[in-house]
């Protein structure tokens, strides 16, 4: 009797403990040692000559230059990448939601970036980009414009990132946009031509707010994601030229051998920046969004 | 002044011809209610009012104008959709004033325009609820309510109450009614509830595949139903039919308009017959007859029989339809309509 009592009241915590014991091994044990590792003057070749230094690496994140250096260019891509994204897609899933046997031959085509690996993308990219025979410089030459340095000048390079980053993501997120605006009820269209809407009208008073769950769940995933954009950054430029694109994640990437305790702390910063933007969406936006 | 006119209109989608031809006039002011079997093209054709489709061919006039070039939103023409439609992201009050909004109706106007639809409607406690937390009923409101404000001289309805319960749908038939004489606009109505067309309707359209089958006041249809559809689609239960054994010729009659008897009385029609079925529905009855050759429903107001009793079933003659093989109705003042009434008093048998 007293035997399934007490299993009646274990069964739900034995039924989760195989997952948490996942959660606690690869992500509360990683980040509790992050934590702790910020704290020391960590030694890689002798462990025990490592050294507590409390917060100091923190003050030293907070003092140094190049650390707001990263930090400026990882909000400046963040930003680039968020906006342009976002309207390209919204533009790109209300243009192939028209109906069309030529936009189902596009939606299929717009996706394929998504399933490359980044790596062959950058690559092919840097081909593009390179300066005196690329193709993007021989268009600009060809239109009249002048060439542009892309990846090679300080100037231009997180431009280019962040060129790419769109062209990566574009596709998949206007596919979530369509099936977003898919999913609207035709005669609610129908509703709003009898109330003699106007064609903005209908754009910003039932499109935009009907697909808004989905614009807000892509803003707090790219933002998050773009913020810890390092793939990129590595193969493309490595940070430069001249530390110009050296977002936070390569910044600690950089740390990797030579001061791990000053890459943890500045990794535990990364992501309680992340925590708070994340916050004030849900803050701010979130009773703008419309949940069915 | 909104007459409604269809002129040879056929609407086609790709190949398939929904509409051919038709002809149809909406009276200017009169509650019309287009009634007809799941997919008849009742939809198709209150679509074609509103401009929501294009017809293919031919014209739709609203107030002896064309307005197939005219938009949606400039004909005057307002629509309760059968799911209502309302929009989910406003709140009741944005759903109804949207269209004020867009038709540049100053907000002072607006304000009191909505104060008093809902208190019509009875909204006024839900105004800034979003429809997702209304019932059934309240949407339909707010649907009725957006489609009022506005004021149009033409209104249309498909199939409004066909998502509400019995009693509510009741209630709100009465409102309609009552609505309709208020405004005094032209209505026109689509459902495939014929107890619904009954009630409301000052014409009733009849349409079966497409096509116009009659045009009349509830009363005319069904005391004169131009045809065996019109016949079997008004009435419940539908109209009994036998074939009378002449030139194809079918004769009719409806459940209430036989009498049951226990024992033998003289009418016009009569036949033996055994009860099969027995349905009591409260102020009424109806029976399943089986004779020899035929299984008649049968409305009684009392309940005086029991299954698998024994009965005399007679029909008067002025109770008594012909319909040529073609299935129209053969009218009274018909040559032949004589001749067979006598070979239906013929026909009798035990
Ligand atoms: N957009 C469309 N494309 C192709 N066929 C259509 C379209 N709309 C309607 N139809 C066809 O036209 C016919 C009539 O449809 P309609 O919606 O007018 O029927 P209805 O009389 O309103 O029926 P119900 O009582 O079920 O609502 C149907 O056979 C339907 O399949
Ligand atoms: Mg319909």
């Amino acid at each position: 009797m007293n035997n399934t009592r007490v299993w009646q009241k274990l069964r739900p915590y034995a039924l989760v403990l195989p997952a948490m014991i996942g959660i606690l091994l690869f992500v509360v044990y990683p980040i509790l040692y992050l934590v702790k590792l910020s704290m020391f003057k960590y030694n890689l070749l002798n462990k025990d000559k490592s050294k507590f230094i409390g917060a100091d690496n923190y003050t030293e994140i907070f003092s140094r230059g190049d650390f707001y250096n990263a930090l400026l260019t990882t909000v400046l891509y963040t930003v680039g990448v968020v906006v342009i994204t976002m309207a390209l897609s919204l533009f790109i899933a209300l243009w192939l939601n028209q109906n069309t046997r030529f936009n189902a031959l596009v939606q299929a085509g717009i996706f394929t970036p998504h399933i490359i690996s980044i790596v062959s993308i950058a690559l092919v990219w840097m081909w593009l980009m390179e300066p005196n025979y690329g193709l993007l410089n021989f268009a600009l030459k060809a239109v009249g414009l002048p060439a542009l340095p892309w990846l090679q000048s300080s100037s231009t390079s997180l431009l280019s990132i962040i060129i790419v980053s769109v062209w990566q993501n574009v596709g998949y997120y206007s596919l979530l946009i369509v099936a977003a605006l898919k999913n609207i009820p035709q005669t609610i269209y129908e509703a709003a031509a009898l109330d003699n809407a106007s064609k903005f009208k209908v754009f910003y008073k039932i499109t935009l707010p009907m697909i808004s769950p989905q614009l807000f769940f892509i803003l707090v995933i790219m933002t998050i994601g773009s913020f810890k954009v390092f793939d990129t950054v590595k193969i493309m430029t490595g940070g430069g030229p001249n530390g110009s694109t050296t977002t936070l994640v390569y910044y600690i990437y950089e740390f990797r051998t030579t001061s791990i305790g000053y890459a943890s702390a500045t990794g535990v910063v990364l992501m309680a920046i992340i925590t708070v933007l994340t916050f004030i969406y849900f803050r701010l936006l979130s009773n703008k969004v419309h949940y069915q | 002044m909104a007459a409604i006119e269809f002129v040879n209109v056929t609407q086609a989608f790709e190949k398939n011809v929904i509409i051919k031809d038709l002809n149809l006039k909406i009276e200017d002011g009169k509650f019309t209610v287009l009634v007809g079997p799941s997919g008849c093209g009742k939809t198709t054709l209150l679509r074609m009012i509103a401009g929501l489709d294009r017809q293919t061919a031919g014209s739709v006039l609203i107030g002896g104008e064309d307005v197939t070039d005219i938009a949606p939103g400039q004909r005057g023409v307002a629509m309760v959709f059968q799911n209502y439609a309302l929009y989910p992201t406003m709140t009741v009050r944005e759903n109804i004033e949207f269209g004020l909004k867009n038709n540049k109706v100053s907000k002072e106007e607006r304000n009191r325009l909505v104060e008093s639809i809902s208190e019509t409607v009875g909204l006024s406690p839900y105004l800034n609820r979003k429809p997702s937390a209304l019932s059934g009923g309240q949407r339909q409101r707010v649907a009725l309510a957006r489609a009022m404000v506005k004021k149009p001289s033409v209104f249309l309805m498909d199939e409004p109450l066909s998502n509400l319960d019995a009693k509510l749908r009741a209630q709100m038939r009465i409102e309609l009614i009552e609505l309709h004489k208020k405004l005094g606009t032209t209505f026109v109505y689509v459902t495939h509830d014929q107890v619904e067309a009954m009630s409301m309707a000052d014409t009733i359209v009849l349409m079966n595949q497409g096509r116009i089958q009659q045009e009349a006041a509830p009363e005319d249809i069904y005391r004169q139903p131009n045809n065996l559809f019109a016949a079997q689609f008004i009435g419940v239960p539908p109209m009994n039919v036998g074939d009378l054994g002449m030139d194809g010729v079918k004769f009719g009659f409806r459940p209430e308009g036989a009498v049951l008897t226990a024992e033998r009385t003289d009418s016009h029609f009569g036949v033996r017959g055994r009860i099969v079925t027995r349905e009591m529905l409260g102020s009424e009855t109806i029976y399943q007859v089986k004779t020899k050759q035929h299984a008649f429903m049968i409305k009684c107001t009392e309940d005086q029989f029991t299954v698998d009793q024994e009965v005399f079933l007679g029909v008067d003659a002025s109770k008594i339809f012909f319909f040529r093989q073609d299935e129209h109705r053969i009218a009274q003042d018909d040559v032949r309509h004589a001749a067979y009434m006598a070979a239906l008093r013929g026909q009798q048998h035990e």
